[in-house]
């Protein structure tokens, strides 16, 4: 790359256009999941385990769907749950961990609490437990998948919000007769949003991840939703004869998205903190 | 006085050392910390540079041992006892040839025992032999030999100190690079670490003091360099310093001595410029009582009156 | 010893938070724990299902359930499995010898594995070794586990043929024919797919962390005084990691859980993992309230342990016990 070049490409435009295209992607795959017509995945038995090709890129199943738009429907639902479950955490996060911050005492011992609780049993163990207290199903997934990731961002907030919380200068606006509610306004909420949001980024790789994972297990959505986790669980009955592509192709789009949002995540963060970045 | 001018351990000529940053719209560009800086340290005396503290006199210490930071780029030449001081060269006379005495107690690894940390690396028989000096050396310095097995953080301030010196003088340097030996440190204790050093340039090393603190190197010193700006503007004898700088040579260095508490305390206005927004030419113009139309221009070090100035009009 | 002892009643207070959160989630299941034992379809008579009710207690008020099964509990006794038809201590403990041979070894190679990467990458940092070190490692650590496995399966097992498709143990033969050989062959794919999970975030840390000490000023003074990069490493830097890589690994107990049960459902590898997925599917609610507990302790002693090592290793928090 000559000089001219690498002036264009600083870090800071490299940083917007990697956001822009990790995300330019990942918004096509929900509005391509939410506008698709069942029939693209619909059953035909004309074209059973199909291996891929140009008119099934992604091959067939043993119902010849076409694993292509299975896939993306798929991925388009896990999406859609992780915006579910990082708007759900999220709240609780901020919430607890805000309160946890500013009253102190007894609430922030009961937060920490709750957050060592949540965090003492294994998560996907956790996911099971609540899955099966809702019947498993789907609606058991996303209540799982939604009330179980604040405990990490919990601690995020809460930490934040204490250090600005003792910082000289918001100190100082206290003592300058500025009301909770300006101080809050002014230091608080310039300084704790980008963390804040960062994180609920951050959410979205591991929700669904974890919802495949349930899913994969047998617990989440049933075997007619077009699901990541249940594509592959029905691969997995198909490997030992030879049908890689229905599990190969599904899980490289599920990793795609994953290290996507994470790169979003890592991305956001070196343009909201600009230092934190100087290596 | 012959003797050790004809004997220069090190000569360093116009260093300059920066630093690729990013700044706040992430566009990377360098930032001169160490700018054109040249001085010598001849056998047997003590060279003291002085300057404000965070004017990056530390970097200077780095610079010379070869350790800055991986996004330092170094220029200028180096030599050591009139060899060309070339990097793998320098890396045979690190902690050998040339010592490096630290600011503080933090520059022990905090897990490893002082003793382990004095005698360094080597192989087996190596240590054995450096650990035996160790002892002596441990004693000169009034260190008990169970000193050895402690970790840093049992250290007292003194003690580190003398730890610190012991790790330095046990190969017999050449050259000694001191970086702000006292801060912190009692008077008492203050005075013995002057002592030590005095004791180390007697024994013929050349050693390099780098401080903010004017009076101490007063004290030790047999030249002092006045640091400004990233780079010196006067090298001269400390007796020059004495009778308020009447004898100096650069404005800078008399208008800093004015302006300690023991002298006329008359502060020079202004403030020190920093890297990254350098004026050109003298650094010290924009601030200069004396200033003239050419001290717009580049300037070089120059001789006078057995020191040296970065003055043009400099009498 | 204070602090030993506040570990240890946080340990309790935790462990009695899991296990009521745990029985008030179960207990709100709409799933049938009687429809689950017989079947859904049994013929069996009203009365003989009355009388099981009876006997597990099931038509008592949820409290009341709560505290029989405590006190069963703490007496040691944690019920019967539904699906296994056996005391749960006895299915979680043949279980987990299992789980066991398999997470020690994946702990142990994904931990020394990443320790040895991290430090590659850390000491040549933004070289292209570092780069491509750092990008496996981001994409192991966004790799669905149970994927990566059936990915395994797909290309070692079934096209190459190297490796068992499944299970621990050749199919037909008893635990006593079973030979060591056969049961390390078995055990190879999933503690490869274990160890991709785990090897991202142990590699990533050990070398932000040692970027971090050779950035520090006792390594400026280490070099100043002569000491190369390597002896540096092995002399500062490698003592100083190992302690926080060490505690991080143990961290990642929580984890390594989670990816038995996935590496051992793809795996059909009879280990704990797959035992809890099965007692979730066939609602073994006193397999599922046991193995939930157990996990709990497991995540908890993997803690505990990483502080104890933490006083071992560093002198200063060492001090700081005995004086206590």
């Amino acid at each position: 790359m000559n000089k001219k070049m690498d002036k264009f490409w600083n870090r800071k435009r490299k940083t917007c256009f990697v956001i822009g295209v990790a995300g330019a992607y990942l918004i096509l795959v929900l509005a391509a999941g939410l506008w698709m017509s069942p029939e693209r995945y619909g059953v035909d038995y004309n074209a059973k385990f199909t291996a891929p090709c140009l008119a099934h890129p992604f091959g067939t199943d043993q119902m010849g769907r076409d694993m292509f738009f299975r896939s993306v429907k798929g991925l388009s639902n896990s999406i859609l749950i992780g915006i579910l479950a990082s708007s759900v955490s999220s709240f609780i996060a901020l919430v607890f961990g805000v309160t946890a911050a500013i009253k102190g005492g007894k609430a922030d011992g009961f937060v920490n609490w709750c957050v060592d609780v949540c965090m003492g049993i294994p998560h996907l163990v956790l996911l099971i437990l609540i899955s099966f207290m809702m019947g498993r199903g789907g609606k058991g997934v996303m209540t799982a998948v939604a009330l179980t990731h604040w405990p990490e961002l919990t601690r995020l907030v809460r930490a934040e919000v204490l250090q600005i919380r003792s910082a000289p200068y918001v100190k100082a606006s206290y003592r300058m007769g500025k009301t909770r509610f300006q101080a809050a306004k002014e230091h608080m909420i310039p300084q704790v949003l980008p963390v804040y949001l960062i994180g609920v980024v951050l959410l979205f790789p591991h929700a669904i991840m974890h919802e495949a994972a349930i899913t994969f297990l047998g617990f989440g959505f049933s075997a007619e939703v077009p699901a990541i986790g249940v594509i592959l669980s029905e691969s997995m009955k198909h490997i030992a004869t030879g049908k890689w592509w229905m599990a190969v192709f599904p899980g490289l789009m599920l990793l795609l998205a994953v290290v996507l949002f994470d790169l979003i995540g890592e991305n956001l963060k070196r343009l909201l903190h600009p230092n934190s970045g100087n290596e | 006085m012959e003797e050790r001018q004809s004997n220069p351990v090190l000569q360093v000529k116009d260093l300059s050392i920066s630093f690729s940053m990013y700044d706040q719209g992430m566009a990377k560009h360098d930032l001169e910390v160490i700018h054109q800086l040249s001085l010598t340290v001849r056998r047997g005396e003590i060279l003291a540079v002085a300057g404000s503290s965070g004017s990056g006199k530390s970097l200077l210490a780095h610079g010379i041992l070869g350790i800055l930071p991986k996004n330092a780029k170094m220029e200028g030449e180096m030599a050591f006892c009139g060899q060309k001081l070339e990097p793998s060269l320098l890396e045979n006379l690190r902690g050998k040839e040339i010592a490096f005495i630290p600011q503080s107690v933090e520059y022990l690894d905090p897990l490893m025992k002082v003793g382990k940390q004095v005698i360094g690396r080597g192989k087996k028989s190596e240590r054995i032999r450096r650990q035996e000096k160790m002892k002596q050396v441990f004693e000169r310095y009034h260190l008990e030999p169970s000193a050895a097995d402690l970790y840093p953080y049992q250290l007292s301030g003194g003690m580190a100190r003398r730890v610190l010196i012991a790790g330095a003088v046990l190969d017999q340097p050449k050259l000694m690079i001191a970086d702000e030996p006292t801060p912190g440190l009692q008077e008492e204790l203050a005075r013995e670490t002057i002592q030590n050093f005095r004791e180390l340039a007697e024994a013929g090393c050349g050693v390099l003091l780098i401080t903010h603190d004017i009076d101490l190197a007063m004290e030790l010193a047999d030249r002092i360099a006045v640091f400004y700006g990233g780079t010196i503007l006067e090298i001269a004898p400390v007796e020059d310093f004495s009778a308020e700088g009447a004898n100096l040579r650069h404005p800078y260095s008399r208008a800093f001595l004015q302006a300690l508490p023991q002298n006329e305390f008359c502060p020079i206005k202004g403030s020190q410029p920093y890297a990254g927004n350098l004026p050109k030419g003298c650094l010290f113009a924009d601030r200069c009582p004396y200033r003239r139309e050419g001290c717009q221009e580049e300037m070089e070090m120059r001789a006078l009156r057995g020191g040296e100035v970065r003055c043009r009009y400099a009498e | 010893m204070k602090g030993f002892l506040r570990t240890f009643l946080r340990m309790i207070t935790l462990l009695a938070a899991v296990s009521i959160l745990s029985f008030l989630l179960l207990a709100k299941s709409p799933v049938d724990p009687l429809t689950a034992y017989v079947g859904a379809s049994s013929t069996m008579s009203e009365e003989a299902k009355e009388e099981i009710a009876e006997y597990w207690g099931l038509n008592d008020p949820p409290l009341e359930r709560f505290l029989t099964w405590a006190g069963n509990t703490l007496r040691g006794d944690f019920g019967t499995s539904i699906v296994y038809k056996q005391p749960v201590l006895t299915v979680i403990r043949e279980r987990f010898q299992y789980s066991f041979v398999l997470m020690i070894t994946a702990w142990i190679c994904s931990g020394l594995l990443g320790f040895i990467l991290g430090i590659l990458a850390a000491v040549y940092q933004d070289s292209i070794l570092d780069k491509t070190i750092k990008t496996i490692c981001l994409i192991f650590q966004s790799a669905p586990t149970f994927w990566v496995g059936l990915l395994m399966l797909s290309i070692f097992a079934v096209n190459l043929g190297w490796f068992p498709i499944g299970l621990a143990a050749p199919m037909g033969k008893t635990a006593a024919e079973v030979t060591l050989g056969e049961r390390v062959h078995h055990l190879i794919l999933p503690a490869i797919t274990l160890s991709i999970l785990g090897i991202g975030k142990i590699t990533l840390y050990t070398r932000q962390k040692l970027l971090e000490i050779l950035n520090s000023e006792f390594i400026l003074y280490a070099r100043a005084r002569g000491e190369s990069t390597w002896q540096i490493v092995r002399r500062h830097g490698i003592k100083n990691i190992a302690i926080p890589a060490v505690t991080v690994q143990f961290a990642s107990f929580s984890e390594l859980f989670g990816g038995i049960a996935l590496a051992e459902s793809v795996f059909s590898y009879p280990g704990i993992g797959s035992a809890v997925t099965e007692a979730g599917l066939g609602g073994d609610v006193p397999l599922l309230l046991g193995i939930a507990i157990f996990s709990a302790v497991f995540v908890f002693a993997g803690n505990l342990t990483a502080n104890i090592l933490y006083g071992v290793i560093d002198p200063r928090i060492r001090e700081g016990i005995s004086h206590e």
